[in-house]
C-alpha cells in the first residue's frame, strides 16, 4: 500500500482550510453589512425629515404633514411610567434573591417564574394588559394601563440586571460591613447598593429603549390611532412612537404621502435605540475602570 | 429597647424584599388565570352569532346544526335537507332582510310590530326554510322551531380549515391556517438564519482577531434592540417590493417576506447565543487538537462546535420562539390572509397577527374576543415549552460541565 505523501496532505488541509475561512469570513462580513444596511436605509430617508418643527409639532392633515410630537410625549410617559412600576419592584426582588436567599427552593421557583415572564410574547402581555388593567381594573385605555403592561414587560430584565450587578460585588464588603456589626438591610443599603448603582442604572437606561419600541402591549391598553390632542391626565389615551410608525406605515389616510413622515418617526426609534444601547456601554466602561482604582 | 425595633425594621423590610419577588411569579399566574379564563370561556359559547336564533319549520326532522353546516348552508353549499339527515326537501334561505320579498310594508308595520307575527308565519307555511334573525323578534307562541346549537368543540377549533370569526350567522374559528402559517413563516426564518447566524458566530469567536470581534459584536447586540416594527417597516417598503418584482407577483406581501425580515431579526439572537456557546469550549481541547496537527479548521468542525452543540441547539430553538411569537413586522410584511398556505410565496398569517389585527375591533366578552384569548393561551404554552426546553438543554450543559 501506497502512503499518499505527506506534504500532499499538509497542502489539501491547508486549502480546506483556507476555502473554509473565507466562506465564513464572507458569511460573517456580509450579515454586518446587511444590519448595517438597514440602520442606513432608514437613517438616510429619515434625516431629511428631521427638523426641530417635526420633534415639536402635531401632526396635520391626515398625519402627512407637520409633526410627531403627541407620539412623542406620549413615548416619554410610558417609559417614565413603566420605570415607576418596575424599577423599585425590579431591585427590591433582586436584593431578595441575592442578599437574602443564596440557595433553595423558593430563590428556583422565583428564578424559573422571572424566566418564563422573560420569554411571554409581548402580544400576550398586549392581551393580559387588555384584560386586567384596561377591562377588569377599569382603567380603559389609559397611560397607566400601558404603563403597568409595559413594567411588568421589563420587570424580568431589570430583576436580571440587577442581579448581576449585585453579583459583581466582592463579597468582602459585605463581610467587613457585617464583621462591623450592621445588620443586613444596613450591609445592602449602605454598602451593596452604592457600589453596585452603576450598574443597576446601566439595566435602566436599556429597557427604556425596549419599552419605547413596545408596539403589541400598547395597542390595545393605551395607543390611540390619532390624538387631535394631547393627554389630559395618566387615564387618558396618548399616541406613541411605535404604534404611530405603523399607523403611518400601514393604515394612514393616505399611505404615500405619509411616507416621508414614516421615515422620520423609524428614525427618531432607532435613534433613541441607539442612544440608549451607547450610553449603557460607556456607563459600563467609565464605572468600571473607576472600580478598580 | 433599641434592638427590638431595629429587628422590626430589617423583618419589615425582609417582608417587602419578598413580596416584590415575588411578582414576577404572580404576574405569570395572573396572565395564565385571564388568559385561559377568556380563552377556555369559548368552549362553553356556541358558534352562531350572539342574540339570533336560527329557526326550522316545525316539522323539519333535523334538529341540531354544527357552526359549519349552518355556514354551509348560507353558503349554499348544502341546499337539500336531505344532506342533513332530513327528507327530501330544497332547503330555502331567510334572512331578516328578506322579509320584503314577502310580505309588504304594511302588512310589517311602521314599527315592525307585525315583523315577529310575519316571521312565524313564514315558518310555519314553508317547509324548507331556514330563517336567521334577531331573538327578539322570537315569541312564545312561535308556530316554527328552534334549532339548537352544541358548544365550540375543541376539533372544531384545532382542525378547522377556516378562520373567520365574523362570519353570519356562525363564526368559523378554525385555527389550523394560522398554526400553519405561524409554524410555516418560522421555520422558513430559522432555516435562513441558523446556517448564516451560525457561520458568523464561527468566524467571531474562533478566527477573527479580537479587535475585530470587540467592535462587531456589540454592534451586532445593538442591532438586537432596534423595534420590531422598524424592522417590520423596513420590510414593507424594501423587502416586499423586491419579492413581488423577483418572483413576479400580484403582491408581495408574503410568507417569504415574514420569514426574512423573521430571520434578520433572529441573526443577533442566534449569533450572540452560539458563539457565547463556543467561548466556552475549553482551551486544552483546543490545543490539544492543534497538537495532534489538526488544522484549525478541523478543530473547529471536531472539537469545537461538537462541544458547543447543545448551547447552538438552545440559540435556534430560542430563535424559533421568538419568531413565534414575534408580532409587529410580520403584520406589516406577511398579507394577513388567513387561508392554509401552500406555498411561502403566498399571503399567510400568524397567530400573533391576528391577535394585534383583529382584537380592536372584537366587542370585549364575545365570541370573537374569546377566540382571540384562545390564540393567545396557544401561544403563551407554545412559547413556555421552547423555554422550558431551551433550560433543559443548558442546565443540562452545566450539569455536565461541574
Amino acid at each position: 500500500m501506497k502512503l499518499p505523501d505527506e506534504n500532499k496532505l499538509e497542502k489539501l488541509k491547508k486549502r480546506r482550510q483556507r476555502i473554509a475561512f473565507i466562506i465564513l469570513g464572507t458569511i460573517g462580513y456580509s450579515i454586518v453589512a446587511i444590519l448595517i444596511s438597514i440602520l442606513t436605509f432608514i437613517i438616510v430617508k429619515g434625516i431629511s425629515v428631521i427638523s426641530w418643527d417635526f420633534l415639536t409639532s402635531m401632526p396635520e392633515e391626515g398625519m402627512t404633514k407637520g409633526g410627531i410630537f403627541p407620539a412623542i410625549l406620549g413615548s416619554f410617559y410610558l417609559v417614565t411610567g413603566s420605570i415607576i412600576v418596575a424599577f423599585p419592584i425590579g431591585i427590591m426582588a433582586a436584593i431578595y434573591m441575592n442578599e437574602y436567599v443564596k440557595h433553595g427552593t423558593a430563590k428556583k421557583i422565583i428564578k424559573q417564574m422571572t424566566n418564563n415572564l422573560a420569554g411571554v410574547p409581548s402580544i400576550v402581555f398586549g392581551l393580559f394588559g387588555m384584560a386586567l388593567f384596561v377591562n377588569k381594573l377599569g382603567f380603559g385605555d389609559s397611560i397607566i394601563a400601558g404603563s403597568f403592561t409595559l413594567g411588568l414587560l421589563i420587570l424580568p430584565i431589570i430583576i436580571r440586571t440587577t442581579e448581576e450587578a449585585l453579583k459583581s460585588v466582592d463579597d468582602t464588603f459585605r463581610q467587613a460591613s457585617i464583621g462591623l456589626g450592621a445588620s443586613k438591610w444596613q450591609t445592602t443599603k449602605n454598602v451593596v447598593l452604592p457600589i453596585a448603582f452603576p450598574k443597576i442604572i446601566t439595566g435602566m437606561i436599556l429597557s427604556i429603549g425596549r419599552v419605547s419600541g413596545e408596539t403589541a402591549p400598547i395597542l390595545f391598553t393605551v395607543a390611540a390611532y390619532f390624538l387631535p390632542r394631547l393627554p389630559h391626565s395618566i387615564f387618558d389615551q396618548a399616541m406613541a412612537l411605535p404604534y404611530h410608525l405603523y399607523v403611518l406605515a400601514t393604515s394612514g389616510t393616505n399611505i404615500s404621502e405619509s411616507r416621508p413622515m414614516a421615515y422620520g418617526t423609524a428614525l427618531v426609534l432607532v435613534v433613541i435605540v441607539l442612544f440608549t444601547n451607547l450610553l449603557a456601554n460607556a456607563l459600563r466602561k467609565y464605572f468600571s475602570n473607576k472600580v478598580k482604582m | 429597647m433599641q434592638s427590638s425595633s431595629k429587628k422590626f425594621s430589617e423583618r419589615f423590610i425582609e417582608g417587602l424584599l419578598l413580596i416584590s419577588s415575588s411578582i414576577t411569579s404572580l404576574t405569570v399566574v395572573l396572565i395564565v388565570l385571564f388568559l385561559f379564563k377568556e380563552g377556555l370561556g369559548l368552549f362553553s359559547h356556541s358558534a352562531i352569532e350572539e342574540g339570533n336564533v336560527i329557526a326550522v319549520n316545525k316539522n323539519n326532522q333535523v334538529s341540531v346544526l354544527s357552526g359549519e353546516q349552518l355556514k354551509n348552508i348560507f353558503d349554499q353549499k348544502i341546499v337539500n335537507w336531505k344532506e342533513l339527515g332530513g327528507s327530501n326537501d330544497s332547503i330555502i334561505l331567510f334572512r331578516l332582510e328578506d322579509i320584503s320579498n314577502y310580505y309588504s310594508d304594511e302588512q310589517i308595520g311602521e314599527n315592525f310590530e307585525h315583523l315577529p307575527e310575519c316571521i312565524s308565519k313564514l315558518n310555519d307555511s314553508i317547509s324548507g326554510i331556514i330563517s336567521f334573525f334577531p331573538d327578539k323578534y322570537w315569541t312564545k307562541d312561535f308556530k316554527g322551531k328552534k334549532i339548537e346549537f352544541d358548544p365550540i368543540t375543541m376539533k372544531e377549533v384545532f382542525a378547522g380549515k377556516e378562520w373567520f370569526p365574523t362570519a353570519h350567522p356562525a363564526a368559523q374559528l378554525g385555527i389550523a391556517p394560522l398554526l400553519l402559517g405561524t409554524l410555516w413563516v418560522s421555520l422558513g426564518a430559522i432555516l435562513l438564519a441558523l446556517p448564516l447566524g451560525l457561520a458568523s458566530a464561527v468566524y467571531l469567536s474562533e478566527i477573527a482577531n479580537k479587535k475585530v470581534r470587540s467592535i462587531l459584536k456589540p454592534l451586532i447586540e445593538l442591532l438586537a434592540g432596534i423595534p420590531s416594527v422598524v424592522y417590520g417597516f423596513f420590510g414593507l417598503v424594501v423587502i416586499v417590493p423586491l419579492i413581488q418584482q423577483l418572483f413576479n407577483l400580484p403582491v408581495g406581501e408574503t410568507g417569504l417576506a415574514g420569514s426574512i425580515i423573521l430571520g434578520i431579526m433572529a441573526l443577533p439572537t442566534i449569533i450572540t447565543i452560539s458563539e457565547d456557546a463556543m467561548n466556552t469550549t475549553p482551551r486544552a481541547m483546543k490545543e490539544a487538537s492543534l497538537a495532534l496537527g489538526a488544522s484549525k479548521w478541523q478543530t473547529i468542525y471536531k472539537i469545537v462546535i461538537p462541544y458547543s452543540i447543545s448551547g447552538i441547539t438552545a440559540a435556534a430553538i430560542l430563535g424559533i420562539g421568538r419568531a413565534i411569537g414575534e408580532t409587529m413586522a410580520v403584520l406589516m410584511v406577511t398579507g394577513n390572509a388567513a387561508i392554509i398556505p401552500h406555498s411561502l410565496l403566498e399571503p399567510v398569517r400568524t397567530i400573533p397577527a391576528t391577535i394585534a389585527a383583529e382584537l380592536g375591533e372584537a366587542p370585549a366578552g364575545g365570541l370573537h374576543y374569546k377566540a382571540l384569548f384562545a390564540l393567545g393561551c396557544i401561544l403563551f404554552v407554545i412559547t413556555l415549552i421552547i423555554n422550558l426546553i431551551v433550560e433543559f438543554i443548558s442546565s443540562r450543559k452545566k450539569y455536565q460541565n461541574s
